[in-house]
This record gives structure tokens, C-alpha cells and sequence, in this order.
């Protein structure tokens, strides 16, 4: 029997009806309202918009990193809010992987025991090898031992997609990757991002306000007021 | 202008990061430490008042003066004059008269006032119901006590003569608040009103009259005219306080005030930890907004003008909230003391408030001031490179500042340069060797790298800040380390209060003993069946000569120096180290006693006298020198109310000389009986009574021991914020941390187990070096400050270092509870 992953049928994430809503104070701020939208599994998407049109809490609801107030979204077929906190973490572990916008490295690692969490955290044993080809695809062979607070932006940002890609997740969710540099490293992140999708034909998810960027990706996706834009 | 800007700045700044919750744990902190402050100050302000005035009720007032010549009449009129309450009173001995029987008395007149401080209570039968006298007896009646009841067979209504005057004998005494002071009260006692002295006939020259000016009034006044009064002196006037009276009482309420102050210093401390702490979390928080202001043109010393007004508005707020805290949980702290024992605690000085206020301000700025430069040398380029990391302000270095106002206020406290000494050097050195264990723990952890991604994410935090691991450990550790070393002192000290007044104690005296007495009074006690009490043998003796030099009171500056020179000491001997006995120099003779030429001396006195050990003293009893070498010194515990001597000889040395004997023995309460048939079968024998003495002892000690643990809890609160601010000032990078664990995938088990690893490192870290400092500390304590006996405690390590890393762990666990519940994604945001 074909693996649920594999079938063509079910999308890597369909968003369906999904909201959110803070309230500050006094006053409620909806930050998305009713955003539907599937994924095919090997899609290219960009999630443009303005800032505060909600595109950070879209991906962050996709990456169950936060709760939605109305609607849900599946993984692969699971519903990620029908899982608990342990269990969205699970999912995320096994098959997504992140990079920020701020990098969000651990800054007590070095490079290497940063992009080691995450196989560590999923309890796979000897992936020092694997970790330290990733480093050197990147480009940072000889920085394996150096701590967060040693390296550029741009470096910390490599180490950043390496850890994302380590897992060989299915999805890539990125957070305005380039957003903290400058436009050469930037476009050096992009297609170094990019590539890695390629070879491992990942599902991308690139959070962005550049137009440039968004047009790498086979679709886009416009965020306007939280709403989706035709 | 442009300062008052900068002070509007601050303000704005101050409502805002307040609004904002920055700075509620470091005014938790102030506000806590100043309300600890002030508490224990008012505390013990008023508590030590309130002991002092107890024990001034065994006096019948706070202060007296006495002398065996009518007192000049300007001291009454100063006393006046100063809105003292003041009374006059004469002692004498003299026949009390009726029919063919007669007794030696102790006449007491006294007149209206008397006494200032404590009460006479009185009965209207032999052991009757007593209650409080309303007042002195009326002129042509007096007040006396069981024994001449019972020895001129009177009753209550029936006459006795006093001299020429003839008496009514209207009450029978059963308590007298200057009863037992220097057991200078043999005989049995009568009071009389002074407006019958004269009748009496009794004044006149050469009668051996003690004429006693009582004195009561507030602390401040009563020491003031002490001082006054002390300037005019004439030989053989003299000045008597409690503590002048009794070396029991002394003791008791010298440890009491130590342990409070230590108590109040421990907590001086724990407060500054917390600060530390707190003020170590703000900067982190604020570097950001720092770098930022730079950037828009702020240039470093207005900046750093600017927090220092912020953390001094922010100070003084939080100094006054505190102060009012620790006024109120004060007032409550009275209120329910108060129940508890019968003492009107007098209204507390508003020093401790003043106190609170500058030990809040001193504490925050102390600890504030290296956040506060390093936040004015924030490099600029954070603003673009936020792992720029954290300025040093300096580092430890920064903190010298407040270590050098701590140390200053531990002095101030302690007022002891001793007591203060200790304390200082102590923590000092804890903190140097907690510094120092948790450096070489950091390295050591390093080697753990390769284990469990729980154990080694949490053993990876703590090597990220080095600096802020060891400032963690160091607060952790001393502030664990101050419980502990309270905790095992308090119960040294609780041990020794209880263990010092066993319930049959000995409660009376005997004195006078003559040698052919000893075998019969053994007889009567065994008849009785009662246990033989140890006779004591007393030989009484002036002292004429230390090392061949004659001395005389005139030799010594001290009071008490010159009133021991004139009087005459009792000297014993003894085969072995009598018990409350403790060897503090030299060495006891053998059990042969030779050489014979030796002296025991009791440490006290001999630092009184300047005696050292080696010196040669030379006693005159009853006209003959008796010479010997002093050949140790011995520490005496007074509390126990058992018979002790100043100076004690090997057996050979002083058998020749004439002996009497003196012993103490237990009576059963209401068991006068025995005590008549004793006087009247040795009429000799001088009773002491001293079970008024030991009820307020005991009493005094009862309010203390409550008072120590009072004190106590609230050193134990603001430990519990030392904690807390320990493991917050870390909190918000370990939830960055965890969030983006989250995002990676880790589950809640496999941060709780990272997080868990981490304070546990830190918690057995911390108890280890608390056990050992506490044990260290403790002992100093107890043997040298407090002269209690310290029982080292194995217990206090195990302790230390599984409450340290239980403890921490399950705060940290708490505290860290909420970023296990928060979508990470919120956690992000929020420190973002």
C-alpha cells in the first residue's frame, strides 16, 4: 500500500478557513481572517505582503508554532491542531525545517552542535557526518567549531538553512531569510536555499516582501489585512 | 535645562519600563530587602527594649544608684528635671520583734512609685491566691514575706515590731521584683512604708543602711542621665543596671541581640544578592534600547545619568514601600508577641525607617551602578549586530562598589567590629571559593559534551555566560549558604537556651555552710529523699597582688574592674574541671593537684583584671597571702544557675584556710515547709532564692526564641527571592532557547530534562559550597560570637546539596514553566 506521504492527492499543507485574532487591551486585532490555500508537495510558494498583513502568524500557524483561532491545517494529511504541543513538535521535527529571519541559532552550540539538535532531538544516533557535509555544502567546512557569536550574518544564516535541511524534511518553511542582510549575502542565502531545494525537491514556503525573490518561486501567494488577495 | 531633560527622561523612562514590567522584580527585590530591613530593625529595636525593661523588673527599674550615705537630693531633681520616673528606697537589716520570738530581717522601705518596673504581688493568707499590690503598704502596716510569718508564728492582722514601731502586718508577699539581686537578701523580708522610717529609730550613724534611687524611663533618657550621673559619682556611690547584676541575664540577652543582628545582616545580604540579580536581568533587557538611543545621538554620560536618576527615583519608591511593610509586619509581629508574653512592647524609634531608606538606596544603587555603566558603553553596533553580547560593566570589578557598601553596612549593623569581622571575611570567602568551584565546574562539565542532548543542551546553558553562571552559583550558594548557617545556629542557640534551665534546676541557694554542717545537711536532704546536692567548699579572699605588684581599684579603669578589687572573691577548690566548666587556655592540673601552686581563673574576669595566663596571683584570706600561678583559664556557663567560682585551686592549696560551703538544690514549688524546717534546724544558713531570677531568664528566653524564629522566616522569604531573581536573571535567553528547541522539535519531557539538568548542576553546586560555608560559619558563630557549643551537623551538607539542587530545580522547573505552555512562536515574539 502507496505511503500517504507519497500520494500526489494529498498536498504537503492545505490551510483551510484559517484565522487569528489577539486581543490587546480592550481591543481584538485580527491578524488573519478565513485564509484557505493547499500546497503540492515539490511547490515553490511565496507568501507576500506588506508589513503586519499577517504573513509571519500564516507560516507560523502552518509550522504549528502557534494556535490558530478559527480553521486548521494539515500536514501531509495530519491535522497539526488536532496534535498536541508535543505532538506538533514531533511533526515539525520530522518533517519541516525552518530558517528565520533572525537566524535562531543556539548561541551555547557551535555550528556544528547546532545543526546536530535537531537530529539529536528525533533520537538519530551518528549524524555528526552527515551534519559536517551539510556545513561544507554551505560553505563553512572550517567554521564547524565556531560559536554563533563568531560568525557574520551571512555564516550564521548557512548554518541556519544547514540545520533546516538536515533532517531531509519534506517542507521548508523560510521567514525573510534575507531580511537581516545585506542584498549580496542575501542573494547568496537565496540561491544557496534555492539549490538545496532542488537536489532534495522540498516544499517551500519563503515568507518575503521582496518581489524579486517572490518571482523564484512557482507561486505566490498575496496577503493583504490578513486576507487573501485574488 | 538640558539636566532637567535628562531628568524627565528618566522619569518617562522609569513609568514606562515599569509599565512595562521590567522592573517589578527588581523592585520586588528593594522592596522585600528594605521590608526585611526595617522589620528586623524595628524588631529588634523594640524587642531589645522590651527585654531590657523585663529584666529591669528583677531590678524594679531600669537604673539604680546606691550608695550606704543618703543619695544628694540633685539626683532626684535631675531625674525630675529629665521626666524620669524616680523613687527612693533604704535597705537595712534589723530586728523584727513579736512577743519573746525575733528574727533578722531584711527591712525594705520604700516609698510611693515603688517600684518603677515590674510588681509586688501579695496574698491575704499564707499561700493564698496572690494578686498585684495596687500600691505600697499604708503608713503603721507592712508587707512581709512566708518566712517571718512562719518564724515569729504571726499572722495576717497581728503586730511586729520594727524598731520602736510597732507594725500591722497587712499582707504577706509572695513576689518582690528586686528580690534576688546579688544575693545581697538573706534574711526574711519586710516591707514598710517610708513615712513610718522615723518612727522607727532605726536611721541613725552607723547604721548599715543601703540607700537605693530607682530610676525608669524611656531607653534614650535612662542612658542619658546615666551618663550624667556617672560624671558626679563619689566613691561608693554606684550604678547598677540588670546587666551589671547578672552574668546570667547577660549572657542571655547578649546572644539574643547578636543573633538578631547576624540575623539582620544575613538578610542586609541576601537583599543585596537579589538585587544583584534583578539589576543584572535589566541591563540585559535594556541593552537594546541603550544601543538604540545611542544611535539617535545619546551620548554616554547623559545616558548613563539618565538610568542612574531612573534606578534613584526608582530606589526611593520602593525603599519607602518597603518601609511601610516592614512598619506594618512589625505591628502585627507586636501584636502578636505581645499575646504571647505579658510585656507592653514599647513603641518602636522611627530609626529603622531611616535605616530602610538608606540600605534601600545604598543596596540598589551599589548593585545598579555596574549595570547602569555598562548600559552607557553599550557598543552602538548592537543596534545591528544584537549577539554583540553584554558590556562588562567592568565585570566583577563593578561590583566592587557594592561589596565595599555591604561591607560598610555589615559593620554598621553588626556594631561589633568582631561580630561584623566575621561575617564580612566569612562571605568574602565563600564567595571567593564559590567563584572559584564554580569556574572549575564549568570546565569540567565541558567534558560531558557528549552526552544525552538534554543533559548537554542544559550543561551547554550554563557554559554560554560564564560570568552570569558563576554570579548565579555565587548568589545561589550564599544565599543557601545564610539559611543554613542560621538554620544550624538557631538550633545551637535554641539548644542552648533550653538545655541551660532544666525544669529542676537548682532554684535556692546555700550559703554558709560550716564544716560541721556538711554531714548533718546531707542527712536532712536524705531524709527527704532528695538528692544530696554538691557541696561546694567557699573560701573568701581579696585580691592583693598580680605578679608581686600591689593593685587597688584605683589600678583599673573599668567599673566593674574596681568594684571586683574592692570586693572579696570566692575561691574553691576542685579535683576535675567542674561541669559548665570549659578549658579556653591553659591546662587543669592532674589528679594529683601538684604542683599545689596554681589558680583557674575564669576568662571573663581575668579580662577584666588584664590576668594572663603565667601571671602570678596573690590573695589575702583572713590576713594570710596565698600565693599562686594562674595555669589556665576556664569559660564558664552562667545560664545554669549551678554553683560556680571566679577562681578555683588544686585541693592542698587552700584546705588550710578557713572554709565555709556553698550548694544549690531544687525545691518543689510550694514546698516552704521544707525550707522552714531547714532555717530551723540550721539558722545559719543563708538561703538565696533565685527561682524569680530563673522565671524571667526563662521567660526572656521563651520571647527570644520566639523572636529569633520570626526573624528567621523572613530571612527565609528573602532567600526565596535570591532564588528567584537567580533563575530569572537568566530566564529569558533559556526561554529564547527553548522556543527555538520547540521549533526544532524538542518535546516538553525533553526541555523539562534540559532544564532540570541545568539547575540541578547549579543547585548541588551551590548547596555543596553553602555546606561548607555554612558549616565553616556556623561554628565561628556559635563558639566565637555567640559562645554557645556548635554541633557540627553532617546532616547540613546532605542538606545543603539536595535541598540546593532539589530545590533550584524545582524553582527553575517553575519558573521555566510557562515557555513549555506558550506556543513558541508567542516566546519568540515577545523576547524578540
Amino acid at each position: 500500500m502507496p505511503s500517504t506521504f507519497a500520494t500526489p492527492a494529498v498536498p504537503a499543507i492545505n490551510v483551510s478557513l484559517l484565522g487569528k485574532q489577539v486581543t490587546t487591551g480592550n481591543t481584538a486585532l485580527t491578524i488573519l481572517r478565513d485564509v484557505s490555500f493547499s500546497v503540492a508537495a515539490g511547490e515553490a510558494v511565496a507568501v507576500v505582503g506588506v508589513s503586519g498583513s499577517g504573513k509571519s502568524t500564516l507560516l507560523a500557524l502552518m509550522a504549528g508554532l502557534d494556535t490558530p483561532s478559527t480553521g486548521n491545517v494539515h500536514i501531509s494529511g495530519h491535522d497539526l491542531f488536532a496534535l498536541n504541543e508535543d505532538g506538533r513538535a514531533a511533526l515539525r521535527g520530522r518533517t519541516m525545517g525552518f530558517v528565520f529571519q533572525s537566524f535562531q541559532l543556539l548561541a551555547s552550540m557551535t555550528a556544528l552542535e547546532n545543526v546536530l539538535v535537531p537530529l539529536e532531538l528525533a533520537g538519530i544516533e551518528g549524524g555528526r557526518e552527515k551534519a559536517t557535509a551539510l556545513l561544507q555544502r554551505v560553505g563553512l567546512g572550517e567554521r564547524l567549531t565556531h560559536y554563533p557569536k563568531q560568525l557574520s550574518g551571512g555564516e550564521q544564516q548557512r548554518v541556519a538553512i544547514a540545520r533546516a535541511f538536515v533532517t531531509s524534511p519534506s517542507i521548508l518553511l523560510a521567514d525573510e531569510p534575507t531580511g537581516n542582510l545585506d542584498a549580496a549575502t542575501g542573494a547568496q542565502i537565496i540561491d544557496l536555499m534555492f539549490e538545496l531545494n532542488r537536489e532534495r525537491s522540498t516544499t517551500l514556503v519563503l515568507v518575503t516582501h521582496d518581489e524579486s525573490l517572490s518571482a523564484r518561486c512557482g507561486r505566490v501567494i498575496r496577503l493583504a489585512g490578513g486576507m487573501l488577495q485574488p | 535645562m538640558k539636566l532637567l531633560h535628562e531628568m524627565r527622561m528618566a522619569l518617562r523612562l522609569l513609568l514606562r519600563d515599569f509599565r512595562a514590567g521590567e522592573l517589578t522584580l527588581i523592585a520586588i527585590a528593594v522592596i522585600i530587602a528594605v521590608a526585611g530591613v526595617t522589620t528586623v530593625g524595628f524588631f529588634t529595636d523594640r524587642v531589645q527594649l522590651a527585654l531590657n525593661r523585663q529584666a529591669n523588673q528583677l531590678l524594679g527599674a531600669d537604673l539604680v544608684i546606691s550608695n550606704d550615705r543618703a543619695l544628694p537630693p540633685e539626683f532626684t531633681q535631675e531625674a525630675q528635671h529629665r521626666q524620669l520616673g524616680v523613687t527612693q528606697m533604704l535597705r537595712f537589716p534589723s530586728m523584727a520583734v513579736r512577743g519573746d520570738k525575733n528574727v533578722l530581717a531584711d527591712i525594705k522601705v520604700v516609698a510611693a512609685g515603688y517600684p518603677l518596673r515590674g510588681e509586688v504581688r501579695i496574698a491575704d493568707k499564707l499561700y493564698g491566691e496572690d494578686r498585684r499590690a495596687p500600691s505600697i503598704p499604708a503608713p503603721g502596716t507592712v508587707w512581709v514575706d512566708e518566712r517571718i510569718l512562719s518564724q515569729l508564728n504571726v499572722s495576717i492582722g497581728e503586730k511586729i515590731s520594727i524598731g520602736n514601731k510597732e507594725l500591722d502586718v497587712a499582707a504577706v508577699m509572695t513576689q518582690e521584683p528586686d528580690a534576688a539581686i546579688g544575693f545581697i537578701n538573706a534574711g526574711p523580708r519586710v516591707m514598710v512604708n517610708q513615712a513610718d522610717l522615723a518612727a522607727t529609730g532605726l536611721v541613725q550613724t552607723g547604721s548599715r543602711i543601703r540607700y537605693r534611687l530607682q530610676i525608669a524611663g524611656s531607653a534614650e533618657a535612662v542612658d542619658a542621665y546615666r551618663d550624667w550621673v556617672a560624671a558626679k559619682l563619689q566613691p561608693g556611690q554606684r550604678i547598677e543596671g540588670i546587666r551589671d547584676a547578672r552574668p546570667e541575664i547577660r549572657s542571655a540577652l547578649e546572644r539574643a541581640e547578636k543573633f538578631l543582628n547576624i540575623a539582620a545582616l544575613v538578610s542586609v545580604l541576601l537583599a543585596a544578592m537579589a538585587i544583584a540579580m534583578a539589576a543584572r536581568r535589566f541591563l540585559q533587557r535594556h541593552l537594546d534600547a541603550c544601543a538604540m538611543m545611542r544611535c539617535l545621538g545619546a551620548s554616554q554620560g547623559p545616558l548613563m545619568r539618565m538610568y542612574f536618576v531612573h534606578f534613584a527615583v526608582l530606589g526611593l519608591v520602593a525603599s519607602a514601600i518597603g518601609c511601610a511593610i516592614g512598619a506594618l509586619a512589625q505591628q502585627a509581629l507586636a501584636h502578636w508577641l505581645g499575646s504571647v508574653v505579658a510585656v507592653d512592647l514599647p513603641r518602636a524609634s522611627a530609626l529603622p525607617l531611616l535605616q530602610g531608606m538608606v540600605i534601600g538606596l545604598a543596596l540598589l544603587l551599589g548593585f545598579a551602578l555596574p549595570p547602569i555603566i555598562a548600559l552607557g558603553r553599550v557598543p552602538t553596533m548592537r543596534v545591528l549586530r544584537r549577539d554583540l553580547g553584554t558590556p562588562d560593566g567592568r565585570g566583577i570589578a563593578g561590583y566592587a562598589f557594592g561589596y565595599a557598601i555591604i561591607a560598610g553596612m555589615i559593620f554598621w549593623k553588626a556594631s561589633d567590629l568582631r561580630l561584623g569581622l566575621f561575617v564580612v571575611l566569612g562571605f568574602t570567602g565563600a564567595m571567593l571559593v564559590a567563584g572559584a568551584l564554580a569556574w572549575l565546574l564549568l570546565k569540567g562539565v565541558s567534558g560531558l559534551r557528549n552526552s544525552g542532548i538534554s543533559w548537554r543542551f542544559g550543561i551547554a546553558n550554563l557554559r554560554r555566560q560564564p560570568l552570569g553562571t558563576i554570579v548565579q552559583v555565587i548568589a545561589l550558594g550564599l544565599g543557601l549558604m545564610a539559611l543554613l548557617t542560621l538554620t544550624l545556629i538557631r538550633n545551637d542557640l535554641l539548644h542552648a537556651w533550653q538545655t541551660s534551665l532544666p525544669p529542676d534546676a537548682p532554684n535556692r541557694f546555700l550559703v554558709n555552710i560550716q564544716n560541721d554542717q556538711v554531714a548533718p545537711l546531707n542527712a536532712f536532704f536524705a531524709g527527704r529523699n532528695m538528692a544530696q546536692p554538691l557541696m561546694h567548699p567557699m573560701i573568701r579572699g581579696r585580691l592583693v597582688k598580680v605578679n608581686e605588684r600591689n593593685v587597688s581599684a584605683a589600678d583599673y579603669a573599668d567599673e566593674r574592674a574596681k568594684r571586683q578589687i574592692e570586693r572579696e572573691f570566692n575561691l574553691s577548690w576542685a579535683a576535675t574541671v567542674p561541669k559548665d566548666n570549659r578549658i579556653t587556655a591553659g591546662q587543669w592540673w592532674d589528679s594529683t593537684g601538684t604542683p599545689r601552686e596554681q589558680y583557674s581563673m575564669e576568662d571573663g574576669i581575668a579580662q577584666r583584671l588584664g590576668v594572663k595566663l603565667g601571671d602570678r596571683l596573690t590573695f589575702d584570706i583572713a590576713g594570710t597571702p596565698v600565693s599562686a600561678t594562674v595555669t589556665s583559664l576556664r569559660k564558664v556557663d552562667w545560664d545554669s544557675f549551678n554553683v560556680n567560682f571566679f577562681m578555683i585551686a588544686p585541693r592542698g592549696l587552700l584546705e588550710t584556710q578557713p572554709v565555709s560551703y556553698v550548694t544549690s538544690f531544687h525545691l518543689p514549688p510550694r514546698n516552704n515547709e521544707l525550707l522552714n524546717a531547714l532555717i530551723q534546724q540550721f539558722p545559719n544558713l543563708l538561703v538565696i532564692d533565685v527561682a524569680q531570677v530563673m522565671a524571667q531568664v526563662q521567660k526572656m528566653m521563651t520571647q527570644v526564641s520566639k523572636a529569633v524564629q520570626f526573624v528567621f522566616l523572613f530571612t527565609l522569604l528573602a532567600g526565596l527571592v535570591v532564588f528567584y531573581a537567580a533563575i530569572a536573571s537568566t530566564q529569558d535567553d533559556r526561554m529564547q532557547q527553548a522556543a527555538v528547541m520547540r521549533t526544532l522539535g524538542a518535546s516538553r519531557a525533553q526541555l523539562t530534562r534540559a532544564h532540570l539538568a541545568e539547575f540541578a548542576v547549579i543547585g548541588a553546586l551551590a548547596g555543596l559550597i553553602a555546606a561548607a560555608g555554612a558549616s565553616g560559619l556556623g561554628y565561628v558563630l556559635a563558639v566565637k560570637v555567640l559562645n554557645v557549643s556548635y554541633n557540627f551537623s553532617p546532616l547540613a551538607w546532605l542538606a545543603g546539596v539536595v535541598c540546593g539542587s532539589a530545590g533550584i530545580a524545582i524553582a527553575g522547573y517553575l519558573g521555566t514553566r510557562r515557555v513549555l505552555a506558550t506556543p513558541p512562536m508567542r516566546v519568540l515574539r515577545e523576547l524578540a
